[in-house]
């Protein structure tokens, strides 16, 4: 179970870089749409990229209490163990 | 951050993005000439994002119509039809639209944009799903959001990504609504509706089709993307508008599910409005008959949209996928866009103007609509305009 999640936050954090500014610091705190300048139509981009890797749909209206990469990584994890 | 910092930060962001002086999304028309032309400021413009497909706002027999509804019934009915009551009008209309589609059922709304929240929180609760394309107009999303049911888009017209969405829901793909639009309203693309109908069966799940930009465009009668692919029979709801081809507002649902009327008793954007004006349903009514009789407004308008569509192509403008009555020109950035609009507006042209995060993925648009009633003037002047900026858009 632990190690799945790590394997989900590595993920995530391997698609952010993607999505931001080289330098960018990434942490499980960090703020997605504060400091790392993912707006809303990015956000939906990187979903749809997480969605294929992990092989679920992320409901859109889960996504509206996710502010930070460790509550996203949460959430795909969540998903990706109830299947 | 206080309720009115908030929006203080939007009148930011727009001094940021808009030129000063130039009210982009409230343009002031001060006088209106006909369905393509009005006036602005000072001078004489045309038209051309006002999505009046079938031109028909001055058509006389809507005018004659609504007319004579306004002095036998009045400016307003005041409220719902659940409280006061449904003129005989409403009930005409409704039949009249059920003909049209020959369909068991109809009920109309007050505009298009509560025609989708009405039917989509009215079919969807909690616990279902509503699988919509990831382009769908704001009233869907909005429908979808006030369903509570749990929303999952899918990426614009991809069946393989419909598919996998389907197929990861299991059982629930059941309690699943479809949804996706006959003409999207940015791009002007078709929804490819054979693979969807396919789909939706294989998964057992319900389809809602929103037509409100192919009304009138498309099929022999008018009926939209349904009577293009002769699919009619395999949609569960058909959704649409009589603010675009109908020239006037409001909107509606057809179904041959008999479970629709059941909609006027738990619906909250149908019960807890005021019906439309006796004026809006009976100019509605002679535009229907036009617009079901208008095979010859339909060949204008798919005339004047390829020579539209031919000249940008041939200009190197980079357009939506497939020639439409919406026809969208692609910038790269809001500025690019912004210079475009402004210039063909110095032209005397007036057009939409589509900035993120409203274009589809954090484009920017410069979207036109092409009516029927443009005349091969209208259309070369177009043309002309979009040939000089070219320079001044790309430099
Ligand atoms: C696809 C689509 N559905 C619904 C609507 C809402 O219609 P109305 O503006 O008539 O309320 C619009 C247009 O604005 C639309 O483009």
């Amino acid at each position: 179970m632990a190690s799945d999640y790590t394997d989900v936050l590595q993920k995530l954090c391997h698609h952010l870089k993607q999505f931001c500014e080289p330098d960018a610091q990434i942490t499980p705190q960090t703020d997605l749409i504060h400091q790392l300048a993912i707006d809303s139509v990015k956000l939906l981009n990187l979903v749809m990229e997480i969605e294929d890797e992990f092989d679920i749909s992320v409901p859109l209206n889960a996504l509206a209490d996710v502010q930070t990469v460790q509550e996203l990584a949460n959430l795909i994890h969540r998903i990706k163990s109830a299947q | 951050m206080s309720l009115l910092d908030k929006l203080d930060a939007v009148a930011a962001t727009r001094k940021a993005l808009l030129p000063e002086g130039i009210d982009v999304f409230g343009t002031p028309i001060e006088e209106v000439y006909s369905s393509t032309e009005a006036r602005i400021g000072d001078r004489r413009i045309l038209f051309l994002g006002t999505n009046n497909y079938l031109g028909l706002t001055f058509a006389s027999e809507c005018l004659a119509a609504a007319h004579s509804a306004i002095d036998s019934e009045g400016t307003g009915t005041t409220g719902s039809r659940m409280a006061n009551g449904s003129y005989s009008g409403h009930r005409a209309l409704e039949r009249e639209f059920a003909d049209f589609y020959h369909c068991h059922s109809c009920i109309v709304f007050t505009t298009g944009y509560q025609a989708n929240l009405a039917t989509i929180s009215g079919l969807a609760g909690a616990g279902d799903v509503v699988l919509i394309d990831g382009d769908s107009h704001a009233s869907i999303y909005d429908g979808c959001r006030l369903s509570g049911a749990e929303i999952i888009r899918f990426r614009h017209n991809d069946m393989v990504d419909l598919e996998k969405r389907l197929r990861r829901l299991g059982d629930r793909s059941r309690s699943t609504l479809i949804i996706v639009e006959g003409i999207y309203s940015m791009l002007g693309d078709r929804a490819p509706l054979a693979e969807i109908v396919k789909l939706k069966n294989a998964y057992g799940s319900t389809l809602l089709l929103d037509e409100a930009h192919s009304l009138g465009v498309l099929g022999k009668t008018g009926q939209g993307l349904v009577e293009e692919t002769g699919l009619i029979d395999k949609v569960d709801f058909i959704t649409g508008t009589f603010s675009k081809s109908l020239g006037g507002i409001g909107g509606y649902c057809v179904s041959n599910h008999p479970q629709l009327d059941q909609l006027r008793y738990v619906s909250r954007p149908y019960i807890f409005t005021a019906s439309p004006t006796p004026a809006t349903i009976a100019s509605t009514r002679a535009a229907l008959k036009l617009l079901h009789d208008g095979i010859e407004l339909r060949q204008q308008l798919w005339k004047n949209v390829h020579q539209l569509y031919s000249r940008l192509d041939d200009l190197g403008y980079q357009l939506g996928p497939e020639p439409s009555p919406v026809i969208a020109i692609i910038l790269d950035t809001p500025r690019q866009a912004l210079m475009l609009w402004k210039g063909l507006l110095d032209h005397g042209i007036y057009v939409n103007l589509v900035l993120p995060p409203a274009a589809p993925d954090g484009r920017s648009l410069v979207r036109c609509s092409v009516s029927a009633v443009h005349t091969s003037e209208q259309m070369d002047h177009v043309g002309s305009a979009f040939a000089e900026l070219r320079e001044i858009t790309f430099a």
